[in-house]
């Protein structure tokens, strides 16, 4: 029996369809249609000579499945790896091919959440609806296509990267390395948002707090602004942000507080202290 | 509005209402949203300013596990077809944003449960070996999500700049366009705190007011943050290291030097 092998175009048809992961996305298994459709081309190409054992690869690849969708491209290389060697005689049980996957899914999402959500995306986001505001196309397309780039080389590499390593990546995502990069991209992220905090809002409050001509006959006027401008710039932001992580903390809608933002706007700019 | 625009806005909806799900290309974002909308009504550069105002809103809404976030979908495209075809402020687009955004919240969260129906039915298409079958339960939902933007989205676009519709949105008063303007500046601090909760990490919070003081008392761009932030990276990480070196040779001595460790800690 000749020995059944994947090609390059498999797993580039796997990293295609990597792009669709979350299309079925339901409330009971997640991510599990995507995840099995994603390795479907590996699926029938290793077991055409066996029906059988083709219907359980399909089903046992329609298990919960759940992850940060860009790094979910390794476990389908990983998985892509260890079904060939499974075509091919070697003793791997259903329970090994799942409990690599579920051991896989939480690491991964904790890596992938803060480096991609926490980090990458609102960093371009912000830069991008920066120049937006000024109605230059440069604004969205630096956040498009920055963004994408980095996603689509993620999902190449990551297919063709745990295809090749197969299950000797499971032993690196296991050590150090991992926390490294999720602390790394921790720290980066935090001080961009630190930066954004000051630079990307504006907060204007020119309530006059006192008015009065002095000796050499100028004109003073002070407003609740400028004590806050010589005290500390963007403090107001500052403590609004915490406020902010405290209610969403206690599980407060996000939707809800951004309504209590606007309230506090709309009523501010009515009596005078913000404009 | 012609039918070639008509069209067009139907298949924007639709690519929105799929990226919202899929989380990939980023379709569903304001930024790219609202521009694309901008685009197919013929004012690319209101749809870019209302997409990079909706943005600040939007900066932290993200889908992480299971958790479900304001639809930005729905929001973008509805509220970019009513600020562009009724010819309304910017301010109006934002007032329409929220509650959009909490209805859209709803229909994903609907289209997410009887997606399960596609669930049940990829199992018995595993059972009978179809992997076609399978495939289009996945296509099923993936179109679900994108109808749940697009037929909301086609309701709105035809009575949109009608004088009924007009004279409902210019009926809200302008302290409360300007207020909601006046907050535009800062409520994307809500996206700040989403992002800095999800990443829940204490102990790097420092890095966070470092942040925050450089951009108070100089003029760094975002790409010298960028730079700063990788450095900082850097150097965190090779303390790190260190540390874990540090734990792991405590760990391989002898058993005397463990006990005391553990009593200093």
């Amino acid at each position: 029996m000749a020995t059944k092998q994947l090609n390059k175009g498999d797993l580039i048809n796997i990293f295609i369809r990597s792009n669709f992961l979350l299309g079925s996305f339901n409330f009971e298994r997640m991510q599990a249609i995507g995840f099995c459709v994603s390795l479907i081309p590996a699926l029938k190409k290793l077991y055409k000579d066996d029906p059988e054992e083709y219907k359980r690869s399909l089903k046992r690849h329609l298990e919960f499945f759940n992850t940060q969708p860009f790094l979910a491209t390794p476990i389908m290389g990983i998985i892509a790896a260890m079904e060939e060697k499974k075509a091919n005689g070697a003793d791997i049980s259903e329970g090994t091919l799942s409990g690599v996957k579920v051991g896989l899914i939480g690491p991964l999402a904790g890596v992938g959440d803060p480096i991609f959500w926490g980090t990458l995306r609102p960093v371009l986001a912000a830069l991008g609806a920066g120049i937006a505001l000024t109605g230059s196309i440069i604004g969205p397309l630096i956040f498009f296509i920055a963004f994408n780039v980095i996603r689509l080389l993620t999902n190449w590499y990551g297919v063709m990267y745990g295809y090749d390593k197969g299950t000797e990546l499971v032993d690196e995502m296991g050590g150090n390395k991992m926390r490294y990069l999720t602390e790394g991209s921790s720290v980066l992220g935090l001080l961009v948002m630190g930066a954004l905090v000051a630079k990307w809002t504006s907060v204007n409050m020119p309530l006059v707090l006192s008015e009065y001509d002095n000796s050499a006959g100028e004109h003073v006027v002070t407003t609740l602004q400028s004590i806050l401008d010589s005290l500390m710039p963007s403090i107001v932001p500052l403590l609004m942000t915490f406020a902010c992580m405290y209610l969403l903390k206690k599980g407060m809608n996000p939707l809800l507080i951004i309504i209590g933002l606007f309230a506090i706007g709309i009523v501010g700019y009515a009596c005078g202290i913000f404009a | 509005m012609t039918s070639m625009q008509f069209i067009l806005l139907f298949v924007v909806a639709m690519i929105a209402g799929m990226a919202s799900v899929l989380d990939e290309a980023q379709f569903h974002r304001p930024l790219v949203a609202c521009t694309m909308v901008g685009m197919v009504l013929g004012d690319v550069t209101t749809g870019i300013i209302l997409g990079g105002t909706l943005e600040m809103l939007a900066l932290g809404w993200m889908n992480v596990g299971a958790a479900m976030a304001p639809d930005a979908a729905l929001a973008s495209v509805v509220s970019a077809i009513l600020v562009i075809v009724g010819h309304q402020s910017i301010g109006a687009g934002i007032a329409l944003a929220v509650p959009l955004a909490a209805a859209g919240q709803v229909l994903t969260i609907f289209v997410r449960t009887i997606t399960v129906f596609f669930q049940h039915l990829a199992d018995k298409f595993a059972l009978q070996g179809n992997a076609f079958g399978i495939e289009m339960c996945h296509l099923g939902g993936l179109l679900l999500q994108g109808i749940r933007v697009a037929i909301p989205a086609m309701l709105v676009a035809a009575v949109a700049g009608t004088d009924t519709v007009n004279s409902m949105l210019s009926s809200i008063p302008e302290v409360i366009t300007r207020g909601l303007q006046v907050s535009g500046g800062f409520i994307v601090v809500v996206g700040y705190a989403m992002v800095i909760n999800m990443m829940n990490a204490k102990s790097l919070m420092p890095y966070f007011f470092l942040g925050f003081l450089l951009a108070v008392f100089t003029d760094i761009n975002l790409i010298g943050f960028g730079a700063i932030g990788l450095i900082c990276a850097f150097f965190h990480i090779k303390g790190l290291e260190r540390e874990l070196s540090a734990a792991a040779a405590g760990h391989s001595g002898n058993p005397v030097d463990d006990v005391d460790d553990s009593d200093l800690m």
